[in-house]
């Protein structure tokens, strides 16, 4: 490609000699400085493939702006994590306290509950209140989601603060009054 | 074949050599020592009894050019990987642009800096009017089109430019888009049918049917949804992406198309549509406006009810 371009300027100078003759100085000259080398087909292939080797990954959850639409979604899921592990932890423990002795029976536990300082009680029933609501209230969102509800980006906006308040305010209130 | 076409047009014209006035500036050069290597150029020496060394005590000092007194001076930090370098890690590079001589976009900016800064950085552009989706980056920790995306002319916030997320760098804002273009072509982006059209000439659409493809054939392919979805990012080997299910849906829903059902079914397993989580990042950042999320929101209902 590059020696039929060569070939075609050298055409046109030839061609045009008779009118540039008159008139050099003025003009500005182009060169090229960067110095570049002809490969043929397999070096290429090769230093492709050597490239692809070495590429980095361009940074990605670092980098990117803290929206309610990516964040909700990973809070959602470290919830549901939490929620339901919790939940499995305590069935499986519960089914297994008979045979280790330990006693989970609801009377043992209110007891237990009620001697604690009233600092732990609070930070206890935030603990669960909180991922409880919003889990609960964001998958709201999402099951109206899957049915194509609300998915235009105003929407979500709105019902993805919408939901982190409903979750503070009843939280809150399960923590603090109930 | 080029020189093939620069005969014929030779042949053609009336007038086959233009003067050389409207010429451009590089095609007529006659000075023979111009076209010389540079290196040939620093070995010739040829004392020029014109251009005697002027003594320090005639000349004058120039000074730099003060800077303008409402200059509006922003700076750009901007990723720089360079290929030729493989050992060294990809760094943050910092640029400064007078606003008042740039234009408004960023991607004026870039090209600003590429033309009067630093020719070295590197970046994919094209158009300049969101139509092509080259300059797909990430701007300010969102993915956009650096060709649509307005400079934010407060000087005091510093701009920051990225690749499109958690992909391969070929160098400096140029991601490797192949496995992009490869999940692209296995959705079959174009027209399957067996029953040639009822009159004969052409698949007819009711207005109906047709107004079920605006918002999807619209779609660019720039990828900036695709890696603005974390789903993406983990599982970019399997999921196809939203910007390749909003044209899986393109085909699905069009009315001329015979092969909705064989469609649905290469989607119908764990990874290929079904890493969607609905985290709407995508339709968040289309810089086409354009709604991915309700595109795979119909896929997978349109699966779900038949």
């Amino acid at each position: 490609m590059a020696s039929q371009r060569i070939f075609q300027l050298g055409l046109r100078r030839t061609a045009a000699s008779g009118f540039t003759r008159t008139q050099t100085a003025g003009r500005i000259v182009q060169r090229r400085f960067a110095a570049t080398q002809n490969v043929n087909q397999e070096t290429g292939q090769e230093i492709l493939a050597n490239q692809r080797l070495k590429r980095p990954v361009s940074p990605h959850l670092a980098i990117y702006r803290p929206q309610i639409t990516w964040y909700a979604s990973s809070l959602n899921r470290i919830t549901g994590i939490l929620l339901s592990g919790g939940l499995y932890l305590f069935g499986i423990a519960y089914l297994a306290a008979p045979t280790l002795g330990w006693h989970l029976e609801t009377p043992s536990m209110v007891a237990a509950v009620a001697s604690w300082p009233v600092f732990a009680k609070i930070s206890a029933k935030a603990l669960v209140a909180f991922p409880f609501f919003f889990h609960s209230v964001n998958g709201l969102r999402h099951l109206t989601w899957d049915l194509g509800l609300g998915l235009k980006n105003q929407t979500v906006i709105r019902t993805g603060w919408t939901a982190v308040g409903f979750t503070v305010v009843s939280a809150l209130y399960y923590t603090f009054l109930v | 074949m080029a020189t093939t076409r620069a005969f014929a047009r030779l042949a053609a014209r009336p007038t086959a050599v233009r003067p050389a006035v409207f010429t451009r500036s590089f095609a007529s050069v006659t000075d023979t020592a111009a076209r010389d290597p540079i290196s040939k150029a620093g070995e010739a020496i040829n004392p020029d009894p014109t251009r005697k060394v002027v003594p320090e005590s005639k000349t004058s000092t120039t000074k730099e050019p003060a800077p303008d007194k409402d200059a509006k001076i922003k700076s750009f930090h901007i990723y720089r990987w360079n290929p030729d370098e493989p050992a060294s890690k990809p760094k943050m590079q910092t640029y400064t642009l007078d606003l008042n001589k740039t234009g408004p976009m960023m991607l004026d900016a870039l090209i600003r800096i590429k033309n009067e800064v630093d020719p070295t950085l590197t970046f994919r552009r094209s158009c300049r009017e969101g139509i092509c989706g080259s300059c797909a980056m990430n701007i300010d920790g969102v993915n956009t089109l650096a060709c649509l995306c307005r400079i934010p002319t407060d000087t005091a916030k510093e701009s920051r430019i990225y690749p499109l997320p958690h992909m391969y760098v070929v160098k400096d804002l140029v991601p490797d888009m192949t496995n992009f273009y490869k999940q692209y072509r296995s959705v079959k982006p174009y027209l399957q049918r067996t029953t040639p059209a009822p009159d004969g000439r052409e698949y007819r659409q009711s207005k109906a049917e047709r107004k079920k493809l605006d918002g999807l054939y619209e779609c660019i392919l720039c990828a900036c949804c695709s890696t603005s979805c974390p789903s993406y990012w983990w599982n970019q080997e399997e999921y196809l992406g939203p910007a390749v299910l909003l044209q899986s849906y393109r085909w699905i829903a069009d009315s001329r198309d015979e092969k909705t059902a064989e469609r649905q079914d290469a989607l119908n397993n764990s990874m290929s549509l079904y890493r969607c989580h609905t985290i709407l990042n995508c339709s968040r950042t289309c810089p086409k406006g354009l709604n991915p999320a309700l595109a795979i929101a119909e896929i997978k209902k349109s699966m779900a009810f038949t």
